[in-house]
């Protein structure tokens, strides 16, 4: 009785509670006062949740956090035992990293765009300062939890450069360059000390600025090919103590060839004249120039030469010695010595080089590729797939060149993975006095490395996956074993014995794997309950019941693929793609799905330069990331269209049809059955091409040589409107009802067009009473205008959402400056015009159009329909927002009526009211959500949802509630012994039954 | 792929807007434009039409359309009978399965000047050849503008629509268009409608407060449940004592 009573109470908390997404579970018996008042709510309200249980926090769901792609990096050095890297990104995030896990510690996520763009990140002690956007902010933040010290908003003038000014051993000041003036900040607070005016400032081009703590700061400035001008400061009270032009007609820009070294000394690097440079600027006379030939080096051909320095406290000088980079593996370490330059060491091969100090230490660095000529040979022999190829780092002591001891340390460079591009060293010192070092290497794929000594890696980031433009969902194959079974039915019978010994072998071969279940749970049964991980790898892939578990493909933009598991979020595997051009589109596409076994799925990637619009195929097994035998078509036409065709060739892969810029098909694969059935279907398949430029659209027919022709043209005039986006439908959808059920018991017929596009177009004029949004319905083969409607005094951005027979929109409204949401659903009517089939050729009549709009309380960066059944998902700023569709029926009536009321509609309200258990993220923040994907699961109440952009969530909706499963908390023993006491039950009382009339027939 | 128009014979024309529909039913074209012809200075295109057994379009001169502009804008057609050979030609590309095109020239309807209508190109549709055959040129066509006049599409089809391979056997029945014509602006899209739920609201606030019942208090009301529920927790708690049994599976 107890047991039932605590039930009820949960399920009234459940029910009452709106306002909280996160709900506990009652712990104990509350009193009894209150639970008569829960009991109450439990019989008022009867509404229903679909929030998460507290205990189901991260059971259904995960996310990553990422920070983006690494431009500045420094490790917390103020402390030596302190676990922490502060990155600034160019996602514009600004993030500490814990060192031992890779774990986000803290993470401050700026603007997107120029505006919250970091120009520079010094660090000095616990403070890290920052310039964004352009010079306009300096910032300066605590590195232990992240908070802001202080923000200053700087004169306005396009940034250059900045440095920490120290004075006698300390830093107490930061100074920042702007394009016409000089400004000196105090650390402590922001406060400004004084801003000058730099003199020239319209001929020279100011660049850097530097301070070696002795009082002054130097300004460098270039006017190209003529001379440099050096002015000094003073850090006091910015008095201008010196200036001068110095004549550099080699010279075009100082951070690109200039260092400075030892007491202000200023070297550059000139590859026409193949000398160095150096120029004194405290006493600034003129430059010495010192040629290469005379230090016997010599820089490789079309190779730009370049310096790297290193100061190691801003309140000191720098270090006299320096890199000097020759050629793309090729680095020497050069001291300067009163007036003399001198080699230390020459590196070759040496891939990377870095400074690095601790205490009073400071060490280089050096990345070179570990037995170059094997490395060279597998180069030969494994062109395609080069073998895994392993580079040392090693340390050097920067004073003399000489390699410190017991510093070698192995990267092992993932073969699917990018080149490293830099290293950033944690240097420390260990007891005994030496140091001792950590590295983070970042490669190309803008993954981060943390490596331990001898080459143990710590973590792994992956940050690609900040940038995720594309994904789908691919499902996971059968297991080993499920697949024999399935062989043994898709292979052609031999004959009554071999499929006899053929199933006996394949019923063995289950048993087996049930044994080694058995064992394994027995195994893992004695083992703690913490230890025992369900760890996803590639042997074990397989598709569970219910087909929640998928894989994940996801394309970046600097063209990593990625497979994660659905279920975990855990990366299976990784494939970076060299030469991928910087604004290449992408498209992913399933050809063959893992249902066709023994073939293996295939997914095609088109990467299109968005450009030249000459495009590549990338063909791909998305279960193991391979690369598939099957060689793409080259393409050396511009590709205007792709587009999937829902039949297949022999091996059960869809063809995929490439429309060039001459308006030729060609056909992938385009093998001879393909061809041939191309040429019977060709008068069935059409497509559209829009060009927005123009505001053009038109529809091709495909003629039996592949060929096309032009079949229908609407052309909407620019000046007036220009076209934003067209949406289709997703080609997988199924619509579970044909109509929907009136309050009259007559059934409305949806209008059902698998070839609608809607267009959604803004207008060019912008004033807030003249603009407006268009929003056209065209069916893609005959090019048909089904309906045309326009929002007046509606401005962009328009999201739109297209599936079943409705579109939703959502759009600015100027004149009341809210949010607002449009639905627009068609009907053909109370009978359908052809039942059994749909033909777009065959559809005279046009179908009717309802439309409803509503008040949106919040902005929207992404809509996308779940694909079950009902219900639009669409994304808050920071939230995700599942919203049923219900609530978005141009069909909710004015006033509640009988017939409504049987018709479950919902009486029209303006405004559309976010309630917080829509929220499917609860109170985990998604930043800068760039698109949504949804896939269906083979259940059919469940959807998976994934959200992308900085960040990746992904978790399960039921928009229809979980009405095929049980609850979590389901009370099988209840039931269970319910139905055994009931058993039990009739038993005796048929023996007593039996008894009773065995006696009474003795009577 | 553009081509220039070939005909201006125009007047000065405005288009009221958002008027949605305005049929013209033109079973004879010739006669009924003779009557509009009178009471109008129409603008008047060629639509054209094209019907080749390679596919590869040749437009005709159809008919021409008379756009009519002022309080109640309309378009009428005036088209030409198809002759002996056409007749022939079209049965013979409706049986190879071929298209029926059509084609208007772009026009803006809001020009003032005479020169200002035409715009470069044209707007093209189609239906296939059999489904004219079949429906013995019985055609609905719909021009569609966008929000300031232009012409932006036209569209065709035919009444029935199917092509179920009849035969024509009757070459009479492909002498005549009965062409259904209509001109189409862009309707407005409703914003929320937040006057008329405003008002319902009051009326309903008002229905409140006349009805005294619903003003009773919270136990006033519920006192039955509350009774009963306290019965019920207390019989149920001291026939059993609450025990954690039933909260382990959850």
């Amino acid at each position: 009785m107890a047991a039932i009573c605590l039930k009820v109470k949960e399920k009234t908390e459940v029910t009452t509670t709106y306002f909280l997404f996160l709900r506990k579970r009652s712990q104990t018996a509350a009193a009894m006062a209150k639970l008569i008042l829960l009991l109450l709510k439990c019989i008022l309200f009867c509404g229903t949740v679909y929030a998460v249980f507290e205990d189901q926090v991260g059971k259904f769901d995960w996310r990553q956090q990422y920070v983006g792609k690494v431009r500045f990096c420094h490790f917390d050095g103020h402390m030596q035992s302190s676990k922490k890297v502060l990155l600034a990104t160019e996602s514009n995030v600004f993030a500490a990293l814990n060192t031992r896990t890779g774990e986000v510690l803290w993470r401050h996520v700026d603007k997107t765009g120029p505006e919250g763009n970091i120009d520079a990140f010094l660090q000095n002690g616990q403070d890290s300062v920052l310039v964004v956007g352009n010079g306009r902010v300096l910032r300066s933040w605590e590195t232990n939890i992240g908070g802001l010290n202080w923000e200053v908003v700087l004169d306005s003038g396009s940034f250059q450069s900045t440095c920490l000014v120290g004075q006698q051993g300390t830093v107490k000041n930061v100074a920042v360059l702007k394009k016409t003036a000089i400004s000196l900040h105090y650390l402590s607070n922001g406060h400004q000390k004084w801003i000058e005016n730099l003199p020239d400032s319209d001929t020279v081009d100011y660049q850097t600025v530097y301070s070696g703590g002795n009082g002054e700061v130097y300004v460098l400035g270039v006017v190209p090919h003529s001379h440099i001008a050096v002015v000094a400061f003073s850090v006091d009270d910015g008095e201008i103590l010196k200036q001068s032009s110095v004549e550099a007609p080699w010279l075009s820009s100082i951070p690109e060839s200039c260092q400075i070294v030892d007491q202000e000394m200023l070297i550059c690097v000139d590859s026409t004249t193949m000398s160095l440079y150096t120029l004194d600027l405290t006493l600034q006379l003129q430059m010495n120039q010192i040629p290469l030939q005379s230090l016997e080096l010599e820089v490789d051909p079309d190779f730009r030469p370049s310096l790297v320095s290193h100061q190691p406290n801003p309140a000191k000088q720098p270090l006299s010695e320096f890199f000097l980079q020759l050629g793309p593996d090729r680095y020497v370490l050069l001291q300067f010595n009163s007036g003399q330059i001198v080699m230390l060491r020459d590196f070759k091969p040496a891939l990377l080089v870095s400074f690095a100090t601790t205490g009073e230490k400071t060490v280089a660095a050096v990345m070179s590729p570990k037995n170059k000529t094997v490395s060279i040979v597998f180069n030969v022999l494994y062109y395609v797939a080069p073998a895994t190829q392993a580079s040392t780092i090693n340390l050097y002591n920067a004073e003399t060149g000489r390699r410190l001891l017991d510093t070698t340390l192995i990267f092992t460079m993932d073969p699917n993975g990018g080149k490293p591009e830099r290293l950033n060293i944690q240097a420390f010192l260990k007891k005994d006095d030496s140091v001792g070092y950590r590295v983070m290497v970042q490669t190309k794929d803008h993954a981060l490395t943390f490596i331990q000594q001898p080459g143990r890696v710590l973590w792994t980031r992956e940050e690609a996956l900040s940038d995720v433009l594309t994904m789908e969902m691919v499902d996971l194959p059968l297991t080993g074993t499920q697949a024999e079974l399935e062989g043994e039915f898709g292979k052609k019978t031999d004959g009554l014995m071999s499929m006899v010994f053929k199933r006996l072998s394949s019923q063995l071969i289950l048993l087996q794997a049930w044994i080694a279940h058995l064992w394994k749970l027995f195994y893992d049964a004695r083992k703690p309950r913490s230890q025992v991980k369900s760890d996803i790898s590639m042997e074990n892939l397989s598709r569970d019941e219910f087909n929640l578990q998928k894989m994940m493909v996801m394309v970046t933009a600097s063209g990593k693929l990625f497979g994660i598991d659905s279920k975990t979020g855990g990366i299976l595997w990784k494939h970076y793609l060299e030469n991928i051009p910087s604004n290449a589109g992408f498209k992913l596409m399933v050809q063959r799905t893992t249902a066709h076994f023994p073939h293996p799925p295939q997914c095609t990637l088109l990467i299109k330069d968005k450009d030249t619009g000459l495009a590549s195929l990338h063909v791909f097994n998305p279960i193991f990331g391979k690369m598939s035998h099957v060689t793409p078509p080259a393409l050396p036409q511009p590709i205007l269209q792709s587009l999937m065709l829902p039949f297949m060739d022999q091996d059960y892969a869809k063809v995929l049809l490439l429309i060039d810029d001459q308006y030729k098909v060609s056909a992938f694969p385009s093998t001879k059955y393909v061809l041939q059935q191309l040429q019977e279907m060709a008068p069935t398949i059409f497509f559209f091409l829009v060009d927005s430029s123009q505001g053009r659209l038109s529809g091709y027919r495909l003629r039996t040589d592949l060929s096309t022709e032009q079949i229908w043209e609407v052309i909407l005039p620019t000046e007036i409107q220009k076209i934003v986006s067209v949406k289709g439908k997703r080609p997988n959808e199924h619509v579970h009802s044909q109509g929907r059920v009136m309050g009259d018991r007559s059934v409305l017929y949806k209008y059902l067009n698998p070839n609608l596009l809607a267009v959604v177009t803004e207008s060019t004029d912008l004033h807030q009473e003249r603009s407006f949004v268009g929003i056209m319905l065209i069916d893609g083969v005959t090019g048909r205008i089904i309906h045309e409607a326009v929002q007046r005094k509606a401005r962009g951005p328009v999201h739109v959402v297209h599936s079943e027979n409705w579109v939703v929109y959502e759009y600015w409204s100027t004149k009341s400056r809210r949010n607002e949401f449009s639905v627009i659903e068609l009907y053909e009517g109370m009978e359908l015009y052809n039942s059994t089939a749909f033909s777009s050729l065959d559809r005279p009549l046009v179908p009717q159009v309802l439309q409803q709009s509503y008040i949106f309380p919040s902005s929207i960066s992404t809509m996308e329909a779940t694909l079950t059944e009902k219900g639009i998902t669409s994304r808050h700023l920071l939230r995700i927002v599942s919203l049923p569709k219900m609530f978005l029926d141009p069909r909710r009536p004015e006033m509640a009526s009988e017939q409504s009321r049987e018709e479950n509609l919902i009486p029209y309200a303006p405004e559309l009211m976010i309630r917080t258990e829509w929220f499917i993220n609860y109170n985990q923040t998604i930043s800068r959500v760039r698109g949504i994907y949804t896939a269906p699961s083979g259940l059919e109440s469940t959807c998976l949802v994934v959200a992308y952009g900085l960040d990746i969530y992904h978790t399960r909706v039921y928009p229809s509630k979980q009405f095929d499963v049980l609850k979590d908390d389901y009370d099988y023993m209840l039931i269970s012994s319910v139905l055994l006491a009931l058993f039990f039950a009739t038993m005796i009382s048929k023996r007593l039954a039996e008894v009773k009339l065995l006696n009474r027939a003795w009577r | 792929m553009a081509r220039v128009l070939t005909n201006n014979r125009a007047g000065v024309f405005c288009v009221w807007l958002f008027v949605s529909i305005n049929l013209v039913n033109s079973n004879n074209g010739r006669r009924a434009s003779d009557g509009l012809e009178a009471e109008f200075n129409g603008l008047s295109v060629p639509l054209e039409h094209s019907f080749e057994l390679d596919d590869v379009a040749k437009f005709q001169l159809r008919g021409s359309l008379m756009l009519k502009t002022g309080r109640e804008p309309s378009v009428s057609l005036n088209q030409n009978q198809l002759s002996e050979e056409d007749r022939t030609k079209l049965k013979e590309v409706a049986a190879v399965d071929g298209l029926y095109r059509i084609r208007v020239p772009r026009v803006f309807l809001q020009a003032d000047k005479q020169t200002e209508w035409q715009t470069e190109g044209h707007l093209t549709a189609f239906v296939r050849a059999c489904a004219m055959v079949e429906s013995h040129l019985s055609d609905v066509i719909t021009l569609h503008t966008d929000v300031s006049g232009y012409l932006i599409g036209v569209s065709i089809v035919t009444l029935p629509g199917a092509c179920r391979g009849i035969e024509v056997e009757d070459e009479v029945d492909l002498e005549v268009f009965n062409t259904t014509l209509s001109i189409m602006a862009p309707v407005n899209a409703p914003g929320p409608e937040t006057a008329l739920f405003i008002q319902r609201m009051e009326q309903e606030f008002e229905k409140k407060g006349k009805n005294p019942q619903e003003q009773k208090s919270f136990f006033a009301k519920y006192w039955y449940l509350i009774l009963g529920g306290a019965i019920f927790l207390m019989v149920s708690n001291s026939a059993q004592p609450p025990a954690g049994g039933g909260r382990e599976q959850s």
